[in-house]
């Protein structure tokens, strides 16, 4: 991944305008804060390959970046991303990372479903 | 949700009740080993001594891998994967660890972050099905209830009904993890039934865990900075004291309702 760049990320998010795609949406603390010393409880919460069109959508921000995506009926939200990339599968993946390189959060779209379920590719 | 507010637990319904004596472990004296735990990273952290002590013996060990670990925040540090790529990332990872530890890897699939949303007898049946494929004389799974991660919680559960339904003659010895503060895991479950000392194979524990690079890479780095000695934080500390010493297990009767069951 490498830093957000708000111009290469809305020509994505253009790009994709109007058809149908899988979304993965996620937010993480992980599943051990209750180790730390505060003992806080985990919140995390993700969506994965929720089929879905986008009749708006848009980068905004000066870093941790805002996404928004409008839908026909409501909308996708995220703050707090950072970092992204296009991967081979023309995935967009666009991540927060902490200081520690963490996932805090992710809002990915792909034109097919995410990988899940068994086996080694 | 009930969380079993303001009802102190005395006697925990899955320890058995004789738990004051704290004996030497030996894992050479097994036929063989199955780890059953839900991420690449957990069997060496809970396990890795004992797995490298009990291949030096020559004992067959296996680790059923839950999951791919796929939901992990660790990335590298800094990050150099991602949520899509790290799933193959951390398999690979495992079989390098496990290449260390001499134990053979295989994966039930499940997702991440989601096996105690499975039915837990069909993912029973899985880890039932290595059981008798396998005939392992022990196995180690997370205490239900004591391992902190719900995933660790819902395969310790699913492995001990794995075992509650095999005849009494074809069950393994189920020897189970729990993850806490040493204090607070005495005071709920006693002293721990089976001490493994692993200082011999400290260097394949640390070895096999270097191995898990995306999720331990950070650790390493921190100690690293502040020395394993000087950083002052419970993991380290734990570290420091328990986990390149001795990896400690509770037998559990399968018979017995975990603390899943009790608290349903």
């Amino acid at each position: 991944m490498r830093p957000i760049d708000r111009v290469s990320v809305q020509a994505e998010l253009d790009r994709r305008l109007g058809q149908p795609h899988y979304l993965h949406l996620e937010t993480t603390t992980g599943s051990y804060t209750k180790l730390g010393p505060e003992k806080k409880s985990p919140v995390i919460a993700f969506v994965r390959n929720a089929l879905l069109t986008y009749e708006r959508g848009t980068v905004t921000g000066d870093g941790p970046y805002r996404v928004g995506l409008k839908l026909d009926q409501g909308w996708v939200y995220a703050d707090g991303l950072t970092d992204f990339e296009v991967n081979e599968r023309d995935e967009l993946l666009l991540a927060g990372l902490d200081c520690e390189g963490q996932l805090t959060m992710a809002l990915q779209l792909s034109p097919n479903p995410f990988r899940e379920g068994e086996g080694d590719r | 949700m009930s969380r079993d507010a303001g009802s102190p637990v005395t006697t925990p319904p899955a320890a058995s009740a004789a738990a004051t004596v704290t004996r030497p472990y030996d894992p050479a004296e097994e036929r063989g080993i199955l780890v059953v735990l839900p991420h690449p990273d957990d069997e060496s952290f809970a396990a890795g001594g004992t797995l490298a002590r009990a291949a030096a013996a020559g004992v067959k060990t296996t680790y059923l891998c839950g999951t791919y670990g796929d939901m992990g925040r660790r990335m590298g540090r800094p990050a150099f994967t991602n949520r899509e790529a790290l799933r193959d990332v951390r398999t690979a990872e495992l079989k390098d660890a496990c290449q260390v530890l001499g134990c053979d890897v295989r994966f039930m699939g499940l997702r991440d972050k989601c096996i105690e949303f499975e039915d837990p007898e069909a993912v029973a049946a899985k880890v039932r099905e290595a059981i008798e494929e396998l005939r392992p004389s022990a196995v180690v799974t997370f205490y239900p209830g004591h391992g902190v991660h719900p995933d660790h919680d819902a395969l310790g559960h699913a492995t001990v009904l794995a075992v509650r339904g095999l005849a009494a003659g074809e069950r393994p010895r189920l020897l189970a993890v729990a993850i806490g503060e040493r204090d607070e895991l005495l005071s709920a479950l006693g002293q721990p039934h089976l001490e493994c000392d692993i200082t011999a194979f400290a260097d394949r524990k640390l070895d096999a865990l270097r191995a898990h690079r995306s999720q331990t890479e950070a650790m390493f780095a921190h100690w690293d900075e502040q020395g394993i000695d000087g950083a002052e934080d419970a993991q380290s500390k734990a570290f420091r004291d328990e986990f390149v010493t001795r990896e400690r297990y509770y037998v559990l009767d399968p018979d017995v309702p975990t603390l899943l069951e009790a608290r349903a």
